[in-house]
């Protein structure tokens, strides 16, 4: 389904599936190995990685983060390419990990030769292998969610509605305010819920304008807080990872947060 | 006003019932920024302007001492006096003690966030001196003794209405019938009212945005042209700016111009610019007879030379909060000082102490709009997070905060254990499809969100499971 520019050397690459799809949304993972695979890639997955170490950077725990830092440096090491379907630990291990380093020689020159080598699923699949997927999902009326830190920090933004338009079978509506911030924010989301809350509402009120059925986004961390309002707030409109519906996973996993399709009640 | 930024939740759990409040950040979150949007979109070196700006900026942090000192005998040179404030403390004594000087009974004043900072309005009246704001909002937020809500726009938080309301309960002389629905009218009102205070002042103070190091200059922009009757028609001008408005030459404050009224209210340029040196010369028409200029350190200075000083580039637009999430959610009062916003956050804890302002670098969920908007181009996130490592470091080592993070920390430094973790919180919570309308755990959460139920099985575990299973 999916085609690639050449096969001749396969890459290797590193698949960094980060702590919140490992933990909550397996099926992204799942997805993102599909289509590096389908790619030509030769993906390899460290079973000893956790965490980027975001929420102790954002939390101000710099000496923390630089040991989980370092752990996913080692990790990653012997990889060609590392990539992970998140703009913003995309974002954390190009940006910031340099940034931890920055006084220790050693350490900053392997952050940055992580860095260098480090794309977010999107941006990998266009950027560096100019990949066409042929899979044609159905999925209607859907809009997109710009995660901050993919869209701020590394500038993704062209990418995933790329492959999502060479996909097909999907009608790409923008929301007016598809770059604002969902309030999720890492412990911002329970630092300050009711402002969160807040946000996350305006972001809802904008994507029910669009009359979309279906919300797509590249931050399970965005997309847990959208849903998590969207179903308590009644609002009948899927959520899911690009690389779910790129991947066709869309057809047997249920949109987070949604029931088996055989049970209708939530807990 | 006393600093109350740590109860940043509090006033912002009350922001958000604020049903006015919150009509008033729904009219801004839609007019400044689309009016900049406009601006910038008719200006397409705008984005090369704004790292002019920036490096401009840098320049002047840099050699901030010779500019400074080239400024004062600037001054001196016109005719003017310059006054050094270490502190707030100083800047008041040094400005009531002018006023005193010069027999003051009333002070008109043109907005300045400088004078909110130093408090100087409370100051004046403790010593029988009377001010005046003459700004439309200030002049509002001092009757209604509140500080501002918004740099530009103090009174930004007020709808008509209240303003009406306000100005039945202060111009008393005024008949109680008076219609005061139109904004128009609130306008003529307040203008009838300060025109005489104009007249009558005894002293003007202002701020300044930008003070010209090669002709002692002061650069003063506004909209309703209220610092040129400030500071010409009073026999004394007292102007009062931080240390970091310094630029090299006029050029200098045209590039600042230029991004400046773009980025605040979408003007090309401010209705009035003025530029003002020195007192009344002999064959000026008018003019004060005395020209004081009070700068400010308050904290500025501990801020050069280290990550912090990209802060001191702000020029003041208000960019950062018409584009704020959190801003536009709440308001600026909830940030407890007179700075609010994204530069507020980072600003504050830079004058007041990081331990007195602990909240306000948690005040953000790094979206990092800001800095994307900024026209000097100030990574405020980065600075957030420096601030926030500066409060980790101070933090007790045995509160509740740093030790769950330590504890989380050194769990997801040790995969087998993380992976143990893993399989023991899928198989009490994983369900794989659905979710939990509570979690005890993540009560902050669940209280307004449902959260979307865990996998059964990780991811790892997942693929580790079936490379076994293929071998």
């Amino acid at each position: 389904m999916v085609e690639s520019k050449t096969h001749d050397t396969k890459f290797r690459v590193g698949l960094f599936v980060t702590c919140l799809v490992d933990l909550m949304r397996p099926a992204v993972g799942h997805a993102t190995l599909k289509l590096l695979e389908d790619a030509g890639c030769d993906v390899g997955i460290p079973v000893t990685q956790t965490c980027c170490g975001q929420p102790a950077y954002n939390a101000g725990d710099a000496k923390d983060a630089r040991t989980i830092a370092a752990q996913v440096i080692e990790t990653f090491e012997p990889f060609e390419y590392v990539v992970t379907p998140s703009g913003s630990c995309a974002s954390m291990l190009k940006i910031h990990y340099p940034n931890l380093f920055k006084n220790e020689i050693d350490w900053k020159s392997r952050a940055e030769n992580l860095a260098a080598k480090t794309f977010e699923l999107s941006s990998f699949l266009t950027d560096v292998l100019n990949q066409k997927i042929f899979h044609a999902p159905c999925s209607g009326k859907t809009t997109y969610h710009d995660g901050c830190s993919g869209l701020r920090e590394l500038g993704i933004k062209r990418q995933p509605r790329v492959l999502l338009e060479q996909a097909g079978g999907i009608e790409l509506v923008e929301a007016k305010e598809a770059e604002s911030c969902c309030g999720f924010g890492g412990l911002f989301c329970v630092k300050h819920a009711d402002v969160s809350t807040h946000i996350v509402d305006a972001k809802i009120d904008d994507i029910q304008k669009t009359g979309a059925g279906l919300l797509l986004g590249g931050d399970l961390g965005c997309l847990l807080n959208i849903a998590g309002r969207l179903h308590r707030r009644g609002i009948d409109i899927q959520v899911r990872h690009f690389a779910e519906v790129l991947s066709g996973h869309d057809q047997t996993v249920p949109a987070i947060g949604a029931e088996e399709q055989t049970k209708e009640t939530s807990s | 006003m006393k600093p109350a930024v740590d109860s940043f939740s509090d006033n912002a759990r009350d922001a958000l019932k604020d049903v006015k409040l919150q009509d008033a950040l729904e009219r801004l979150s839609h007019g400044f920024p689309e009016k900049r949007r406009k601006a910038i979109e008719r200006l397409p070196e705008f984005d090369d302007l704004r790292d002019a700006a920036r490096d401009l900026k840098n320049h002047v942090l840099e050699h901030l001492d010779f500019y400074l000192e080239r400024f004062e005998e600037k001054v001196i040179e016109a005719g003017g006096t310059v006054h050094w404030a270490r502190d707030a403390a100083e800047a008041q004594e040094i400005i009531v003690g002018l006023c005193r000087d010069h027999n003051a009974k009333t002070v008109t004043k043109s907005k300045s966030m400088i004078g909110e900072e130093i408090a100087i309005n409370e100051h004046l009246e403790a010593a029988g001196i009377t001010p005046v704001e003459t700004d439309m909002g200030e002049y509002i937020i001092q009757l209604r003794n509140e500080p501002p809500s918004h740099l530009i726009a103090p009174a930004i938080h007020l709808s008509k209405d209240q303003v009406g309301d306000t100005f039945r309960d202060n111009h008393t002389h005024l008949s109680k019938a008076r219609p005061l629905e139109e904004p128009r009218v609130l306008l003529d009102e307040a203008r009838d009212i300060l025109r005489e205070r104009f007249i009558n002042a005894d002293v003007g103070i202002t701020g300044a945005n930008m003070l010209v190091a090669e002709t002692g200059s002061l650069v003063i922009v506004t909209n309703e042209g209220n610092a040129d009757l400030t500071m010409t028609l009073p026999k004394v001008h007292i102007a009062v700016a931080s240390i970091e408005k310094i630029v090299p030459t006029l050029e200098d404050a045209s590039t600042i111009l230029r991004v400046l009224a773009r980025s605040a209210t979408g003007q090309d340029m401010s209705v009035y610019t003025s530029i003002v040196t020195g007192p009344k010369r002999d064959d000026d028409l008018d003019g004060p007879g005395a020209f004081h200029v009070v700068l400010l350190d308050s904290g500025r200075a501990a801020m050069l030379g280290r990550p912090m000083r990209e802060m001191l580039r702000c020029i003041r637009c208000a960019a950062c909060l018409n584009h704020c999430p959190v801003y536009k959610s709440i308001g600026g009062h909830a940030y407890g000082w007179v700075y609010s916003g994204p530069m507020g956050a980072a600003l504050v804890p830079n004058l007041l102490g990081v331990h007195n302002a602990r909240a306000l670098p948690h005040a953000s969920t790094l979206c990092g709009t800001c800095e994307d908007v900024c026209p000097v181009r100030i990574p405020i996130p980065k600075l957030l997070r420096l601030l926030r490592q500066r409060d980790f470091m101070t933090e007790s080592a045995f509160s509740v905060n740093k030790r769950a993070m330590r504890l989380w920390a050194r769990i997801a430094a040790r995969p087998r254990l993380y992976r143990c973790l893993h399989k023991i919180f899928a198989g009490l919570f994983g369900k794989g499809a659905g979710r939990y309308t509570h979690l005890p755990f993540l009560r902050k959460w669940t209280v307004t969100r449902d959260f979307p139920a865990p996998a059964k099985k990780s991811f790892i575990d997942d693929i580790s499971l079936r490379k076994c299973n293929k071998k």
